[in-house]
């Protein structure tokens, strides 16, 4: 198929096996930012955003992705302060997590401005950390959410 | 905190930005991808190996046994590990041939068309009773005994017996393993996740019959390993060291995906004490005499080390005068098991914390009661007859009590279980110290090496083996070093780990390179000093003009500045024999608490909050020492509660995919909160001790502990699952321990 | 050989395909590539059909097309003040992530026995709408499942929605999903309940997941409320009932024994909102 798609606001068009996963196709285009992690969609280390929505990019067809809005955290702004509140609140440790983590946590912020722990806990499920016990993240979301 | 103590990570940008490489992340041009085919018996031999007429080999780079140049091992403690089994082999999963393609889809079909035809072995057996049982065979591989008085013969007024037993658990780093190896021009370099790179240079040089010096090994971001990347990258290492041999000038990258990374890497060693407990009336502890036993697998790898620090935490931060640890490591035909943090001692640890409930409960006193009347203070003789200096355990006790409103807790939880029909609350505590360094005399074989490259401009680099992988090591090794050239944190990086670069400071393990290294290159910086002060005219103090100053004269009159220093061993002594003395450089002590809720309808155990309180010597950065802690005590919960490794009748992980093997999520997490004590008393840097491990020892016995007490049942094993709640409470009903439901 | 990927736009021709065609349908794509997807397979994607897209409110209840995605059913007003139980079950599937793109008609057609919003679809009493060239058919949900993995919907067939009617007010709805940890999880356990307190007993019905090789209506245990509570319909009665609907398994999750009783627990959970029973557990 013709695949033609945004990935971090650069605009793409080329012949793919509509079958194959957004995950590879990614990586394949230098968003290393993208991570596998278990292949089957539990562990988020390759979530993105497509069309706004967070994704297991291992998990989607690129037939899926046609005129779809793709952001990995490449595309993020340098002055990202969520990313930021990542660094120095202890949000990242290994960093194989994180990147997913943090669109995650965007999507969260999108969605609800000053989420509560609940909240978060509900948001972050799909993206699981080995590292950080998620305190980290946390400070670093509440940080971001504050006014 | 101010920007001096929680400066960010040297990592953090690469990280939250995806731009740090991993080993996927390479991407070398015309790379060839590599698997490997594995033995399916849980033993036996290998008695042809049979390849598809269906596909052209010549295409493929083909490894087997008969193409190791060097010998046939993974070098270990022991060498009894085969890097590619060629005849007789111990478990499933063993490796037998190796493949690589420059095509992912054809080495899948081609790795589809080997059949290893296996003779099976004598009856593969796969717990440490049976093990026991056939012990006669020579099937122990390692027994240590640490002996203080005469426990035998002790007698005490009031006894307990209890087993307690431990689960396997999978480090499920989020990055599985993988390694990628190009020989040229006589030289192996090879990139990849690991936590000790000369381990991973000695064990491919042993291998392929290289010299060491032509065998270099360069880590990359290492996406998590806790233990697990200490051993078994090694093995990954040879192999794709193996195929690189034969295709000299490429690339091969041997990368696993979960499911095989699940099935064949280590595990920790699953554990069962029998602990005998004696006190006099008034709860002082007269004896403790405690047969400890590790599950080892199938070849001797890391089991003696992780015994050892088994063995020396199992009696605990008590009072005792009568103490014997009896400590095996028995084999068995699962894959082997191996280093996870902690080491042995999360463990141990575990059967002790919950026998001193059990011992409180038969006393008639609380468990608080209990280890208040027994925890180490100030001037105790520990059971490895260490006297303890600077250290006021029931101190600790108390001050987490108190900080975690304990009593207050205590009193609401009888409040809601006198309340509430579907569920029980209850408060658990666990008391426990954690040694930092490598155990008895090991950090004086080790004799590490560490130093500093001073640039002509005053910019610094840490140069030593030790890997970042995620405990945040660039950062405090970059603040102990600037804190002792008094120069900004930004001038100092940590160099890459290429063993053609740094010197051998040892592996990433054990709590050990903030304490051990730290200390070394504080003496380096010292080092550094000296030399600028005396050949580059450093002024005494300095500020960091003056020390940029200094590095351009001396750079200018004597060339490149680097310095190197040695670890310095303590004047104390470690009897291996008795295992008495002093087993490690220090100590941190801790006292955790946890408070559960168990729900009667589906038995499901929720942790509602967790508290952790450590003495630690000295903290060098906030931010990362809480996450360390943090994260460990999220693993702990785990090994607690979800993380149960099913076996399949071959002896591997069955539940080998993510989705099966249950980790905690965020939404599994009670707020974890954490405090700190600083005494100044570590071995390390300004008094700090190692804390990376710390964590993994408090929760499952602080949470079973709350259970037990929420429930008046008697749970002594992790993990504890809902079906094992479940029966626990039907075993518990119309007995002593009835449950009015 | 490389495969086939259809992905029609409009309803016609995705069924002529269908009839066509031995291709595995797609929607979400969500249990097709983490179960291991052939990129060499066929596929017959229906992702972009407009048709199967949507949730209305009409007088027989509410149809929602089998595109709508768990987080659309989790947020949609209707669905949380009319179907609060399908708004819980598909807040339970999966993660956000995966919310985000498994669909309804994709969880009932991938038939596992541990899906999560098929208990609802039973208790509610969902009628379930396959389209095919011959035209449009409706089903009781509870005759969709035929056997492990297997579905009464043909081979030229596809799901196209679900007409789900809106309990009385004043009835009593319960869902729980009992997995392997709080979130995320795959179930041992589900039960919904919905219904009310008629004259004599309980007029409910009961739907379970991870039961049994198929999700299961418990039509024994409903018969044995709908007798009151009297004489014929003790705990003990209520038990037995409910083990002669269910057949639950040992496997990597769970254990027979621990299904089987927290199955009855959740029962006795749920009868709890009915003061005839609130002193079930």
């Amino acid at each position: 198929m013709r695949l033609r798609c945004s990935v971090n606001g650069r605009r793409l068009a080329e012949t793919v096996c509509p079958a194959d996963r957004l995950l590879d196709y990614l990586r394949a285009r230098g968003c290393t930012s993208v991570k596998e992690g278990c292949g089957e969609g539990e562990c988020g280390a390759c979530a993105v955003l497509l069309n706004g929505r967070l994704v297991n990019s291992c998990l989607v067809p690129l037939a899926h992705a046609e005129d779809a809005d793709v952001l990995t955290v490449e595309g993020l702004p340098d002055d990202d302060p969520l990313s930021g509140h990542f660094v120095f609140e202890g949000g990242t440790q290994c960093g194989m997590c994180t990147p997913g983590m943090v669109l995650a946590a965007h999507a969260l912020l999108a969605e609800c401005p000053r989420p509560d722990r609940a909240r978060m806990q509900e948001a972050l499920a799909g993206n699981l950390c080995r590292c950080t016990g998620f305190e980290g993240i946390y400070r670093a979301i509440a940080r971001a959410a504050a006014p | 905190m101010n920007a001096r103590e929680c400066p960010p990570r040297k990592d953090g940008y690469d990280k939250v930005r995806g731009r740090a490489r991993y080993v996927a992340d390479l991407g070398r041009a015309d790379v060839l991808h590599a698997c490997t085919i594995r033995t399916r018996l849980p033993g036996g031999r290998v008695a042809a190996v049979h390849w598809g007429p269906e596909v052209a080999w010549a295409e493929y780079v083909v490894v087997t046994g008969d193409d190791i140049p060097g010998r046939n091992c993974v070098q270990m403690i022991t060498d009894d590990q085969p890097a590619l089994v060629k005849d007789r082999f111990r478990h499933a999963g063993e490796p037998v041939v190796l493949l690589a393609h420059p095509d992912r889809r054809a080495l899948a079909q081609a790795a589809a068309a080997v059949r290893i035809e296996e003779e099976p072995g004598a009856g593969p057996v796969f717990d440490i009773d049976a093990a026991l049982a056939r012990a006669a065979d020579g099937t122990v591989f390692q027994e240590y005994e640490l002996r203080k008085g005469d426990a035998a013969k002790a007698a005490a007024e009031i006894e307990w017996r209890g087993t307690y037993v431990t689960g396997a658990q999978e480090h499920l780093y989020i990055e599985p393993q993988g390694m990628v190896a190009c020989y040229q021009d006589g030289t192996l370099i090879i990139e990849g996740s690991m936590q000790c790179p000369y381990y991973v240079q000695a064990a491919v040089a042993v291998a392929t019959g290289l010299p060491a010096g032509s065998v270099r090994i360069r880590p990359c971001a290492t996406g998590g390993a806790f233990g697990g990347k200490e051993e078994y990258p090694s093995h990954i290492a040879i192999h794709a060291a193996l195929l690189a041999l034969k295709a000299p000038g490429r690339s091969v990258s041997l990368i696993y995906d979960r499911a095989e990374d699940m099935a064949v890497t280590p595990k920790r060693h699953p554990s069962r004490s029998i602990v005998r407990l004696g006190a006099d009336r008034h709860g002082r502890l007269r004896f403790m005499d405690i047969d400890f036993v590790i599950d080892g697998g199938a070849y001797v790898t890391l089991s003696p080390v992780v015994l050892s620090r088994g063995v020396i935490h199992a009696a605990g931060p008590y009072r005792c005068p009568h103490v014997r640890v009896r400590g095996r490591a028995v084999a068995t035909n699962h894959p082997p098991f191996g280093a996870f943090r902690g080491f042995g001692a999360p463990q141990s640890i575990f059967a002790l914390e919950c026998a001193m409930d059990d011992l409180a409960r038969h006393l008639g006193v609380s468990p608080v009661e209990l280890r208040a009347r027994n925890l180490l203070g100030d001037g105790d003789v520990s059971p490895a007859g260490q006297r303890v200096e600077g250290i006021d355990m029931p101190g600790i006790l108390r001050r987490a009590l108190a900080h975690s409103a304990y009593d207050e807790r205590q009193k609401a939880c009888r409040a809601w279980n006198a309340r509430e029909k579907r569920s029980r609350r209850g408060l658990g505590i666990a008391t426990f110290y954690h040694g930092a360094g490598f155990t008895g005399n090991g950090e004086r074989h080790l004799a590490s090496r560490a130093g500093l490259r001073v640039r002509a401009e005053g910019t610094v680099e840490i140069l030593c083996s030790n890997t970042e992988m995620g405990q945040g090591m660039q950062t405090t090794l970059a603040q102990i070093v600037a804190d002792a050239l008094t120069i900004p944190y930004d001038w100092v990086q940590v160099a890459v780990a290429d063993t053609g670069d740094v010197p051998n400071s040892g592996p990433t393990v054990a709590s050990r390179t903030c304490m051990v290294v730290g200390r070394i290159l504080e003496q380096a910086a010292a080092d550094v000093l000296e030399r600028l002060r005396a050949q580059g005219g450093l002024p005494v103090p300095h500020d960091p003009q003056a020390f940029a100053q200094g590095c351009a004269r001396f750079h200018a009159a004597c060339g490149p500045l680097v310095c190197m220093s040695e670890y310095v061993a303590p004047a104390s002594a470690w009897n291996e024999a008795t295992f008495q003395g002093a087993p490690y450089g220090s100590f941190a002590w801790a006292c955790y608490v946890a408070e559960v809720e168990v729900d009667l309808v589906t038995y499901a155990v929720t942790v509602r909050d967790f508290f952790a309180l450590q003495e630690v010597g000295r903290i060098v950065h906030p931010v990362v020492a809480a996450g360390q802690i943090e994260g460990g005590i999220a693993q702990g919960i785990g090994f607690a509660l979800t993380e149960k490794v099913v076996f399949g009748a071959d002896g591997v992980m069955a539940n080998n995919r993510v989705t099966n093997y249950i980790l905690p999520t965020s939404a599994d997490l009670p707020p974890i909160r954490v405090v700190f004590e600083q005494n100044g008393q570590g071995a390390g840097p300004r008094g700090a001790t190692g804390i990376g491990e710390l964590p993994m020892d408090g929760p499952a016995p602080a949470i079973v502990n709350a259970i037990n007490a929420a429930l008046g049942i008697a749970l002594s094993g992790v993990p504890v699952l809902p079906e094992d709640v479940m029966a626990a409470i039907e075993g518990a009903k119309g007995g002593r321990h009835a449950i009015a439901l | 050989m490389s495969g086939r990927w259809w992905r029609p736009r409009d309803l016609a021709c995705a069924l002529r395909i269908r009839a066509q065609e031995p291709a595995v349908c797609v929607a979400g794509a969500t249990d097709l590539m983490a179960g291991g997807w052939d990129p060499a397979g066929s596929y017959l994607d229906l992702s972009a059909l407009a048709a199967l897209a949507g949730i209305r409110e009409t007088e027989a209840g509410i149809e929602i097309g089998a595109l709508v995605t768990c987080t659309a059913l989790g947020r949609h007003a209707v669905i949380r003040a009319r179907l609060p139980l399908l708004a819980q079950s598909a807040a339970a599937t999966g993660s956000r992530a995966i919310q985000n793109r498994a669909t309804l008609g994709g969880n009932v057609m991938n038939a596992s026995p541990a899906a999560d919003n098929p208990p609802v679809l039973l208790a509610y009493g969902a009628q379930v709408r396959l389209a095919s060239e011959r035209g449009l058919r409706s089903l009781p949900y509870e005759e969709f499942h035929t056997g492990y993995k297997t579905t009464a919907c043909a081979a030229d067939e596809i799901v196209h929605s679900f007409l789900v009617p809106v309990p009385d007010a004043g009835s009593h709805q319960y869902f729980r999903k009992v997995g392997t940890r709080r979130a995320q999880a795959i179930s041992k356990v589900t039960l919904a309940l919905a219904g009310q307190a008629g004259r004599e007993g309980l007029c409910v019905r009961i739907g379970l997941a991870s039961v049994g090789p198929v999700p299961v209506l418990a039509r024994t245990a409903a018969a044995v409320l709908r007798a009151g509570r009297t004489a014929a319909c003790t705990r003990e009665r209520l038990q037995e009932a409910l083990q002669a609907d269910i057949a639950p398994q040992d496997d990597i999750r769970s254990t027979r024994l621990y299904r089987d009783r927290v199955a009855f627990n959740l029962l006795k959970e749920a009868l709890c909102g009915f003061p005839t029973w609130s002193d079930a557990f």
